[in-house]
């Protein structure tokens, strides 16, 4: 995925359309934000300088999906296997019925990318049939993190299957690049260089999150301006 | 009442001053199995807990009385294992039965706690049926509850040594075949022991998107696997030596002999300095070569509350100075500097585990993030006050009904 933080407007169609895409629950009372669940998170970015000088941008998150030799941060701390790295799409997915709640996987995350379900699912009375039927729910007492919209590369396929198409030439698009109005999200096969996605990697814009921790985020983001390359990559 | 159960010719607290102490120490068992069940039917929303600090006061209790309670495998390993090649390590034969207990209830309590640090405690049987091989947790879960098993099957024959279960043919002869292979067992504890002590300082070090707790190290194994093992089996003796002190204070009752304490302090002493030496040399590097290849500063991890006093505690009060104190002969000699040393010891662990479990979590790593604070709340609280309870319970039950103290009689005529 790559991420153009200079077309970003902050809007959060992403978010939103992530949260309703996957079953995102939701509290009556969210002004606890450590511990509201939230796939694609946005984060405001300023340069800290003031008056005409001053800049802001705005940041989604994903999920990395890191791509870090042998383990992603998260894959490899889980005791139960619950959440693995498919090493054919590159998707760091996590299988709830599985999960202990044990949260060591929040703690291994450097993003944040993980929420963990403190209540009991719940959603007002008419959004319950709005529900998607495609992505389970999830119980109180597990981790959860945005998939890239997995299910959407499983429908992919199933419709590859039918059609006769091999299964390595399926594209999709998750719900959030799907959403964005300005384009600022691009989503594709990295390990193809002829797709646009890995053009965009290689652009002289393009940074990735933390990449000094080695973690090799699959997600990478676009910006000319340096303040905001050299606040993504700094120290405290 | 209760005669007949006390072991022949110790004498013990009246009973109803025993029963008012069990009591208490209900009261409080009691007050943490309600705040326990209260997180079991209404969730880990009750707790502190956020996304931010996915790991709070559960694990850092756990992991700090794990780390006290060492001094089981540790001088089951110097006694049975050791003490053929150094004929002084007999001594903690006079000891050995308190380190048991002190051993089984720290660790039968943890795997309480862990029960309800879990978001899905229903689940945690997975743990074994999904096992994921790479995982810290896993050697943690394994070993734990196998050390756990072999700590019942050390304890039993010391229950069974209770007069009047002694009496009945069966018992005593099962007893006494345990004794038989005890040190079969106290070795097989000691591996599994030394690994899990390990893979808890595994669990912290092999974070690489967490830079405070990350760390380099051998094969697969962080440095803080090495040094939570050596804090441990340094800060456990010292825990052992402690309660006994305790003991004896509170039965007013001199349970071992002095040489005891002096061996014990010479082998915190000794372990405690192997271990502050080498903390140093990580706590060097870690400053000076690993956070700043990551892009920190010593400084970025420290900010108040969690400041640098913490770091100052840790090493030179709790570290430096009580093994600068236990090293000389003349601070061994002392029974207020030798028990100082001994409470700085453990206090050390504790910050040590704190640090390793909370303030790794405070540190944002992402640059746009910020310092949180975490504070526990009281269903936090509570079912640690009452694994202390129950610590103290089940010490007390053996105090008063088992012959604990080989030495007790000769010492007390």
């Amino acid at each position: 995925m790559a991420i153009d933080i200079d077309k970003c407007t902050g809007c959060m169609a992403c978010s939103i359309a992530c949260q309703a895409e996957n079953n995102v629950s939701f509290r009556p009372d969210e002004s606890n934000k450590l511990r509201s669940i939230t796939w694609l998170e946005m984060y405001y970015l300023q340069n800290g300088k003031q008056n005409s000088d001053y800049r802001f941008a705005w940041l989604p998150r994903p999920c990395m999906q890191c791509n870090s030799p042998h383990h992603s941060p998260c894959t490899f701390v889980c005791p139960v296997n619950a959440t693995v790295r498919d090493e054919e799409t590159g998707i760091v997915d996590h299988i709830v019925p599985r999960c202990i709640g044990c949260r060591y996987c929040m703690v291994a995350c450097p993003y944040h990318a993980r929420d963990f379900n403190w209540w009991d699912p719940a959603w007002p009375k008419p959004m319950e049939l709005m529900l998607s039927p495609k992505v389970s729910t999830r119980m109180r007492g597990v981790v959860e993190k945005c998939s890239f919209c997995h299910h959407r590369l499983n429908d992919a396929r199933a419709k590859a299957f039918l059609d006769g198409v091999e299964m390595n030439q399926v594209s999709y698009t998750p719900a959030c690049a799907e959403a964005c109005p300005s384009k600022a999200i691009t989503f594709g096969n990295l390990a193809d260089p002829h797709s646009e996605v890995a053009k965009l990697a290689k652009d002289q814009r393009a940074f990735r999150l933390l990449s000094k921790l080695n973690t090799e985020p699959k997600v990478y983001y676009l910006s000319s301006h340096q303040w905001i390359h050299e606040l993504a990559n700094s120290q405290l | 009442m209760d005669k007949a159960l006390i072991p022949e010719g110790l004498r013990r607290s009246p009973f109803p001053v025993f029963a008012l102490w069990l009591l208490v120490l209900f009261a409080l068992i009691g007050w943490g199995i309600y705040a326990g069940a209260v997180v079991l039917l209404k969730a880990l929303n009750v707790t502190g807990l956020n996304d931010y600090f996915g790991f709070g006061f559960y694990i850092t209790i756990d992991l700090a009385i794990i780390a006290l309670g060492a001094g089981a495998f540790f001088s089951g390993f110097l006694f049975y294992g050791m003490s053929r090649f150094f004929p002084s390590l007999k001594e903690l034969h006079k000891i050995i039965n308190l380190a048991v207990v002190v051993g089984f209830v720290c660790y039968t309590g943890a795997l309480a706690v862990l029960l309800l640090e879990i978001g899905q405690p229903l689940r945690g049987w997975f743990g074994y049926w999904h096992a994921n091989v790479h995982s810290m947790l896993t050697e943690v879960i394994f070993c734990i509850s196998c050390y756990a098993i072999v700590l019942v099957i050390e304890f039993v024959p010391i229950v069974l040594e209770n007069r009047k279960l002694s009496a009945i043919k069966p018992l005593n002869v099962f007893g006494h075949s345990l004794h038989e292979v005890m040190a079969v067992f106290a070795l097989l504890g000691t591996f599994l022991s030394f690994f899990h002590q390990g893979s808890l300082g595994g669990v912290a070090g092999v974070l690489f998107g967490r830079p405070f707790a990350y760390r380099t190290g051998f094969f697969i194994w962080p440095w803080t696997f090495f040094l939570f093992i050596l804090s441990a089996i340094a800060s456990g003796p010292a825990f052992t030596g402690l309660i006994c002190r305790v003991i004896e204070k509170v039965s007013r009752k001199q349970l071992v002999d002095r040489s005891v304490y002096e061996l014990l302090a010479k082998i915190v002493g000794s372990l405690l300095t192997l271990y502050i030496i080498l903390k140093i040399i990580d706590t060097l590097y870690w400053a000076l070569d690993l956070a700043p290849s990551f892009g920190f500063k010593l400084s970025d991890f420290y900010r108040e509350p969690y400041g640098m006093w913490l770091l100052f505690t840790e090493i030179v009060i709790c570290g430096v100075i009580p093994a600068a104190i236990l090293m000389v002969p003349q601070g061994r000699q002392r029974n207020g500097l030798v028990f100082g040393a001994f409470f700085l010891t453990c206090t050390g662990v504790v910050i040590n585990r704190f640090v390793m479990t909370v303030q790794a979590l405070a540190v944002p790593v992402m640059p746009f993030d910020s310092w949180q604070v975490y504070i526990p709340t009281m269903y936090e609280v509570a079912p640690g006050v009452a694994m202390l309870a129950y610590c103290a319970l089940v010490i007390s039950l053996a105090y008063r009904y088992l012959p604990m103290f080989p030495r007790e009689k000769e010492l007390n005529p």
